[in-house]
């Protein structure tokens, strides 16, 4: 691996450090990073290995039959679909524009901007868990008991309990700062010169975001979108107690619903169930299933980010 | 649009328009000063500067509002998250279920006649699976970091890009549920334990979500240093595995330092991986080979359990401030504290 000219050089150094020592902690670092390759390939193949055989079909679109050791998950499927679109709809547009102020608006290092970044920052470190824990206090015991209160008096139990909208709400909260950081960066990577051509032709700022920059950077909305949504359909904690079932007959129709999810039902089946043993294919092909989703919403935006960062440097 | 809107105005407004059209304009003159004084200091600022409009005014502070709910959820969450756990403090009748003798004992028995709500074995429990899940991740997260920012070929740089990413996108379920079927039973045949599920068998599936963050800003760490000090010390005649450790890794210590932190507090936080890899005993015990429960693991195991409003579950609403409060701090210091001082470290050296 080293070249005569790097093999001279060492020889000439070897005053500070013998050159032998120089080899060893070299291979250490190469060995980490090989380790995690390693690690990463190992998961992979374990769970593919696992899950293939039973990743049929009908997998896809059946329901769990005898107490979940036949059947299919398409429950599951299903709820973790409408958990990340009605996520997305609740959080994207916000998180976006909070990205247009941050990238537009503020002045690097005003207040305004130093303080939103730190609860950008806060909110991006906080216990998936607590996320849960807040659903519970203030969806499901403050909004909800009083929704109510105010729809029927407090009689029905409609919204004060854990549903899919009140799972969804929590789990836009927490991928809000997936979509603030990734659509900021888009926004920055619109050339200068665009937004100066707009000024110089006399449009505001909020009509150049509005027409000008918004538009240039589209792709990077949709990316910020879908790293939040792959965020989400992986993410468990916050939704243990807002609003996932463990099996549920029906699929859910309306917002106060429960709902049946892919995380959670691996959970369940791995750690609930009467029979952990007589599930284990049916959890390797589920984790196989969510794996297979969250890469494929992975891969599609890093190849859209890819595509905008070469349309970029072409214009 | 705009345009018409502008050759169209009716007579009564028209004074109103140029009154506003004149302070604007002065306005825009002094914004047209300050931006020549400030483009002396600041090259970013343009100096071509939008017209000011009263629907912009209103879309400006619209956005400002929306913006500022992030800083509104943070408040909210803590506030919340209070109001469920006070009952604690304030309600009087929980507070003689739950006193301070009980929550600092040493026993976690939520569901018993004399329910014991002793928080060490759960701070024991989390203290030891973090420890475990950083002493692996980190050393070997920075050491590739280093590895790839400074001493590898191009083409292992890039293998090692996808596979971070790969890593860092393995939802923390999958780990666990990796832990649990795969890794623990490797790890007993390895070592012969008792207890398949244990804290080292959590920690190190941990180490696997902690790897990617410290490696992530380690390696950002890292190649923000000037090109200046690798050649100073190239030039030198060190090696560039000297320059590697002796030049380049202390120069970025404060932000591995900040790296190593956001690792702990994600290690602190994390729940699906603990919760199905750690066995769930809350016992007091110090060997990594016992099972032990999290704070996390136990919000998570028995709060769908409890009944609203009781001490229990006000307990659970505790252990959430706590974690809160932790992360909070933790990423207060690893931003304020370090990486500020980093950035202005290399602005003075470049």
């Amino acid at each position: 691996m080293q070249t005569s000219a790097s093999s001279v050089e060492s020889r000439e150094s070897s005053t500070l450090t013998p050159p032998r020592l120089d080899t060893i902690v070299v291979a250490l670092a190469g060995f980490s990073a090989v380790l995690i390759v390693a690690i990463v390939l190992f998961i992979l193949s374990d769970i593919t290995l696992g899950g293939m055989e039973r990743l049929t079909w009908e997998f896809l679109s059946a329901e769990p039959r005898h107490g979940m050791t036949e059947g299919g998950i398409f429950p599951a499927i299903f709820g973790t679909f409408l958990l990340v679109i009605i996520m997305s709809v609740a959080g994207v547009p916000v998180g976006t524009v909070t990205a247009i102020y941050l990238a537009e608006y503020a002045r690097e290092g005003s207040l305004v901007a130093k303080l939103i970044r730190f609860a950008v920052k806060t909110l991006a470190g906080v216990p998936a868990i607590v996320f849960g824990l807040f659903g519970l206090g203030f969806f499901i015991q403050f909004v909800g008991t009083g929704m109510d209160q105010a729809l029927s008096g407090g009689e029905t139990l409609k919204w004060g309990q854990p549903n899919i909208l009140w799972a969804s709400l929590t789990m836009a909260l927490l991928t809000l700062p997936v979509v603030i950081v990734s659509v900021e960066e888009s926004l920055k990577a619109v050339p200068r010169e665009i937004r100066e051509a707009s000024f110089a032709l006399g449009a505001t700022r909020w009509q150049t975001i509005w027409r000008v920059i918004l538009p240039n950077s589209l792709t990077g909305i949709l990316t910020g979108g879908i790293l939040a949504v792959s965020r989400g359909a992986g993410e468990v904690a916050p939704i243990l107690f807002t609003g996932a079932a463990y099996f549920l007959p029906h699929l859910p129709t309306s917002l106060s619903d429960q709902f049946m999810e892919l995380g959670y039902h691996i959970y369940i089946m791995a750690t609930q169930s009467v029979d952990v043993e007589a599930t284990k294919p049916l959890q390797y092909s589920t984790t196989l299933v969510l794996l297979l989703l969250t890469f494929a919403l992975n891969f599609s935006a890093i190849f859209l980010r890819y595509r905008v960062r070469m349309r970029l440097q072409a214009s | 649009m705009t345009k018409p809107e502008g050759v169209l105005h009716t007579p009564m407004e028209k004074p109103v328009a140029s009154e506003t059209a004149t302070t604007s304009g002065t306005k825009s003159l002094m914004h047209e000063q300050e931006a020549v004084s400030r483009s002396v200091t600041n090259p970013s600022q343009s100096s071509l500067r939008p017209r000011f409009r009263f629907s912009d005014f209103v879309a400006e502070k619209l956005i400002l509002l929306t913006s500022l709910g992030s800083l509104g959820f943070i408040v909210l969450i803590f506030a919340f998250v209070f109001r469920e756990a006070s009952s604690l403090f304030f309600d009087p009748l929980i507070r003689m279920e739950v006193s301070w003798g009980n929550l600092l004992s040493s026993t976690w028995q939520p569901v018993s006649d004399e329910a014991k709500y002793g928080l060490l074995p759960l701070l024991a429990g989390t203290f030891k699976v973090t420890v475990i899940a950083v002493l692996i991740g980190a050393p070997i997260a920075v050491l590739s970091a280093l590895f790839t920012a400074t001493l590898a070929p191009k083409w292992a740089r890039e293998t090692m890009k996808p596979a971070i990413e790969i890593l860092a996108g393995f939802p923390s379920i999958v780990i666990g549920f990796f832990a649990l079927t795969t890794l623990a039973s490797i790890i007993q045949s390895l070592t012969g334990t008792v207890f398949r599920l244990n804290a080292f068998v959590g920690g190190l599936a941990l180490s696997f979500a902690v790897i990617p963050i410290i490696y992530t800003i380690s390696e950002d760490a890292l190649t923000a240093i000037p090109k200046s000090f690798r050649e100073a010390s190239l030039a030198l005649g060190a090696s560039r595995a000297q320059t590697a450790f002796r030049v380049l890794l202390p120069a970025a210590t404060p932000g591995i330092f900040a790296a190593i932190l956001l690792g702990i507090g994600r290690a602190f936080g994390e729940t699906m991986i603990v919760l199905m890899a750690t066995g769930n005993a809350p016992m007091l015990s110090f060997g990594p080979f016992e099972p032990v429960r999290t704070m996390t693991a136990t919000i998570g195991a028995e709060m769908a359990e409890v009944v609203f409003g009781d001490s229990h579950y006000s307990v659970l609403f505790l252990i959430g401030l706590i974690l809160f409060m932790f992360t909070f701090i933790i990423n207060g210091i690893a931003e304020f504290g370090i990486r500020q001082r980093l950035l202005k470290r290399f602005q003075g050296a470049s």
